[in-house]
């Protein structure tokens, strides 16, 4: 690694760039070792987990750092690789380094002999995906981000594909990587448009060109486009309900919780950094696609029965978040409002921390489940906190911290949020001003109904009785599996907690992106969280904590000394029916029913009702999004239309291939002779 | 932090969770007065609560720790709400911990809370219960923020300490905005402490309860608390109600002895409040409950509508 100055002094960036390689070199030994179940689990992917614990230390101190680059000449002859860690690339490592440190260990406990592809092809790919992802968020020209980002694509492809045997998966997979590759498209012509001509992909060069307006803007919705379908925002979300829980839990874990934010990534280093012009209308277009993202996911989220499939759309639901968050970001800047600017880049920033301790111990919760009880239907699960407690109570914190309640993460960002729409009316765009209020009714509700969705998820997997008889039986998860759960609960706690702690390590973030930050204000605050002034706005999670254990314990207490602490247990009251059986609990779909009234026009529904006279009578219900049969089904006839136009050119005689030739010639050398 | 202010803190939740029962039992007097019914004595719920204190508490078999936390759990945040409201000074040590929207997310715990414990034992109430709370929570919770959004706006401040000192200060002007949002407000609250056209409190009915289907399998000291926690809820809704409607009367950092005015203020608004609260329940039926997600709409909209008059007459 070619530095000038002093070869022995070893940069953050250089650290990034080994730790990266060490990966590469784990998944490879985990090749050698291809059937060896016992070693791959035990060693590479603990291993791998090391190795991220260690980058979410490196890239903890390189937030604060100035940027570093390296040149490294691998690729084409050339076409030097350029890397570049500046403080955003930093906190993306640190959330991508923390989050797979905690599911590489869970990784470990997790993977069994025979499923699907052999422990070692899993941890090379495994460990592929993981160090393309530090190189998309490394890398400093358009060719080696590309090259990166294909890579992460690919590898992930083969990881959601493990399971190839099934039918389901196959198809899962072709479709995320069909919906990867329209995105790269994208992205590729984004790159170009920016090089402005020049020739020259470096990134430096593009943030050096000043674009005029109509290209700057072609290649902004070219980057909305390209990282939207990866991001999986409206109307390119139909891959994630489907790759998801095709994909086993730890990749999902790591699909969801860290690959999603690459695309965030994406967005943030275009639209802020290589772009300088700022429209404000791009960040509308951000927030009304954020918006609509947001409710369609949650929506959707609240009447899934598969347990996968509801967090794949809460991931939805909480990428539309980010959107809003950006969308408001760059409206601010637009009118150069550096504080506003600042706080809802914060937001937005502590969302996608947050978003990845959660949405990751979440994933790694339905794994365990899975494993224990080889069910994904909510149907069929319940009452697993009593066999299972150590996955049942950690992943109630991923659930409390997903629906936004304080004191634990979610609420963090969500708050910063809501602050930031509170403030907007200092727009000078009437329109806006009139609009943004709406905004922030529609995004709590947003939140209101991830609460909804969040209690049917733990409730009817985790509470009531079981519904199946085999769910008594379930093993609670293993030493490793507990490990990496516990890790991200408390990365769950501790951003729910320590907010103005880590507000400050944004800050550089936000300095570098939009000229301003809040962590002077936030740290003059001490342990209360105040974006502007303690008269302004305030929250205190520690002493809101602290408020309701204090009653908590003091209630308790009371209780035990004035009165008594007997307790006696009994069949369940249930207004005097003792004929209760597990089967007459609410099922998803009925705990979903109310959704299902209520947002009636959201949905494609299809109903099976039996008759009086079914002697096995069946209810069932499918419900299907709009947007596959409005847009999909009609892009897929208009590609099968294409090809039958072109097939009838494929006459499959050699007299006719060879007309097509000749008049080809003629064709040309009419062309020529003009 | 001052010495007065750590008073009039512990003045207040003493007064707020001493005060709360006596609330809920002045409802039920007047309801059963516009009813026509002999009313029960005033002190009748604190009578029901040392009872099922005394009670030993029977749970069922495979009832899970959350079960048995949930109860300490929502009487704790609603024991925080009421310390955060400013209901008789502004001058609270605790306040910063919580803003108003804090104060919503407060509440939203404690539903999650409940409705996780109901659906703990497994029975067919239990989840529907929890369903339904859900169901109210999800299109009650936005309209309260955005009600207090409204205040916020016209405070410029979500601090609620704030906003109530701003309100307090301003000339005898109407807000058309505000005017929406408290009659947004009434609704919601009328939906979060399950009351009349809403739920009944006073229903066992099967098919038509709510919050009663959610506290169905708790007896003894945790129904007790349950009971009090809803007490503690009607009390904080009220008092929030009155903190943004009518703010006067409440004592200020700079006036101690302000205080020993705000508690009657404080005894005598609650008392307005609640005759008002009976007699909108014995006004009006209750409803089915898929007209519930209409009326919680209504209200929504017409806070959102509140928010939008205030920044059109305010530009």
């Amino acid at each position: 690694m070619g530095h000038t100055p002093p070869i022995t002094q070893w940069l953050h960036l250089d650290w990034v760039l080994l730790l990266m390689l060490g990966w590469l070199l784990v998944g490879l030994v985990g090749v050698l070792a291809l059937r060896r179940l016992a070693l791959v689990a035990r060693v590479f992917f603990p291993a791998g987990g090391l190795l991220g614990l260690v980058l979410f230390g490196v890239a903890l101190g390189a937030i604060v750092g100035s940027p570093e680059v390296a040149v490294l000449p691998i690729g084409l002859p050339g076409l030097p690789f350029h890397f570049r860690l500046d403080s955003l690339s930093a906190y993306f490592l640190m959330v991508i380094g923390g989050a797979s440190a905690g599911i590489s260990a869970f990784a470990a406990g997790y993977f069994r002999q025979g499923e699907g592809t052999p422990p070692g092809l899993m941890c090379l790919e495994y460990h592929v995906f993981l160090a393309s992802m530090v190189g998309v968020i490394l890398a400093d020209d358009a060719y080696s981000f590309m090259v990166m980002w294909e890579t992460m694509a690919l590898s992930s492809f083969f990881l959601v594909t493990a399971n190839h045997r099934i039918p389901e998966v196959r198809s899962a997979g072709y479709l995320y990587i069909t919906m990867a590759r329209v995105g790269a498209i994208a992205i590729l012509l984004c790159f170009g448009v920016l090089q402005a001509n020049t020739g020259d992909y470096t990134f430096a060069n593009m943030r050096a060109q000043t674009l005029s307006p109509f290209w700057a803007s072609t290649g902004f919705l070219l980057a909305v486009f390209g990282f939207g379908a990866k991001a999986g925002v409206l109307p390119l979300h139909v891959w994630l309900p489907e790759a998801h829980p095709a994909a086993p839990s730890p990749v999902s874990a790591l699909m969801s919780g860290v690959m999603l934010n690459t695309a965030i990534y994406g967005v943030l280093r275009v639209s802020c950094d290589l772009l300088h012009l700022r429209l404000w209308w791009w960040g509308g277009l951000l927030l009304a696609i954020g918006l609509a993202t947001a409710l369609f996911g949650v929506v959707f989220a609240s009447v899934q029965s598969d347990m996968k499939r509801l967090l794949a759309y809460s991931s939805i639901e909480n990428m539309g978040l980010l959107f809003v968050g950006m969308g408001l970001t760059l409206i601010f800047s637009a009118y150069d409002m550096k504080p506003m600017a600042a706080l809802s880049l914060t937001a937005t920033l502590y969302h996608v921390a947050s978003h990845a301790c959660f949405k990751s111990l979440l994933f790694l919760g339905t794994g365990s489940v899975l494993h224990a009880t080889s069910e994904r239907n909510l149907g069929k699960l319940g009452g697993l906190i009593r066999s299972m407690p150590w996955v049942g109570w950690l992943t109630l914190l991923g659930v409390l911290a997903s629906a936004g309640l304080p004191p634990l993460g979610g609420f963090v960002s969500e708050w910063l949020l809501l602050q930031s729409f509170l403030f907007a009316p200092g727009l000078p765009q009437p329109l806006l001003t009139m609009l943004i209020p709406v905004v922030a009714a529609l995004i709590a509700l947003v939140a209101a109904l991830a609460g909804y969705t969040m209690v049917k998820f733990f409730g009817v997997i985790f509470l009531g009785q079981p519904r199946e008889d085999k769910l008594a039986h379930a093993h609670d998860a293993g030493h490793w599996e507990r490990a990496g759960m516990v890790w991200l609960a408390l990365g769950c706690v501790a951003l729910g907690l320590l907010p103005s702690q880590f507000i400050q390590l944004i800050d550089p973030v936000t300095q570098r992106l939009v000229g301003a930050g809040l962590g002077a204000k936030v740290g003059a605050s001490g342990w209360l969280l105040a974006p502007n002034s303690l008269e302004q706005a305030s929250y205190g999670p520690v002493i809101f904590l602290l408020g309701i254990l204090g009653s908590f314990a003091l209630a308790f207490l009371l209780v035990r000394s004035l009165y008594h602490g007997r307790l006696r247990r009994g069949p369940a009251w249930a207004c005097g029916f003792p004929w209760g059986t597990a089967r007459m609990q609410d099922t998803a779909e009925g705990f979903g029913q109310p959704i299902r009234q209520i947002f009636e026009p959201f949905f494609v529904m299809r109903r099976e009702l039996p008759t009086p006279f079914d002697l096995r009578p069946r209810y069932r219900v499918v419900v299907e999004d709009h947007f596959w049969r409005w847009l999909y089904v009609p892009i897929t006839e208009l590609a099968a239309y294409l090809a039958r136009l072109a097939s009838l050119m494929q006459q499959g005689r050699i007299s006719v291939y060879l007309l097509y030739s000749f008049l080809t010639l003629v064709a040309t050398l009419l062309a020529v002779m003009r | 932090m001052s010495l007065t202010g750590l008073l009039s803190q512990l003045l207040e939740i003493v007064i707020a969770i001493a005060l709360a029962p006596l609330m809920t039992g002045w409802v039920n007097q007047w309801r059963a007065w516009l009813q026509n019914r002999s009313a029960p004595s005033l002190l009748q719920p604190y009578r029901l609560l040392h009872k099922l204190f005394n009670k030993e508490s029977v749970i069922a078999d495979n009832a899970s720790q959350l079960f048995r936390a949930a109860p300490y759990v929502v009487f704790g945040c609603m024991t925080l709400a009421c310390a955060i409201i400013p209901t008789l000074s502004t001058d609270l040590p605790l306040a910063p911990a919580a803003d108003a929207v804090a104060l919503v997310g407060l509440f939203a715990l404690a539903r999650v809370f409940i409705s996780l414990a109901a659906m703990d034992i497994g029975t067919a109430f239990g989840t529907m219960g929890a369903r339904r709370e859900m169901l109210i929570g999800f299109l009650a919770e936005p309209a309260l923020l955005m009600v207090l959004f409204s205040a916020s706006l016209i405070s410029k401040s979500t601090s609620l300490t704030t906003i109530v000192e701003t309100l307090a200060h301003r000339e005898f002007v109407i807000y058309p905005g505000l005017a929406l949002a408290g009659v947004a407000f009434t609704m919601v609250s009328l939906a979060e402490n399950a009351r009349v056209p809403v739920d009944n409190p006073t229903t066992h009915l099967e098919l038509t309860m709510i919050h009663e289907a959610l506290i169905l399998e708790y007896s003894g000291r945790h129904l007790a608390l349950l009971e009090w926690a809803a007490s503690l809820k009607l009390f904080a809704y009220s008092c929030i109600g009155l903190a943004l409607f009518f703010p006067w009367g409440v004592a200020e950092a700079h006036a101690p002895l302000a205080m020993l005015l705000a508690l009657p203020a404080l005894v005598f608004k609650l008392a307005v409040g609640g005759c008002l609260l009976a007699v909108l329940e014995t006004i009006s039926a209750k409803m089915r409950i898929f007209r519930v997600p209409e009326f919680l709409a209504t209200a929504f909209l017409l806070a959102v509508i509140g928010l939008l008059v205030h920044l059109l007459l305010a530009h």
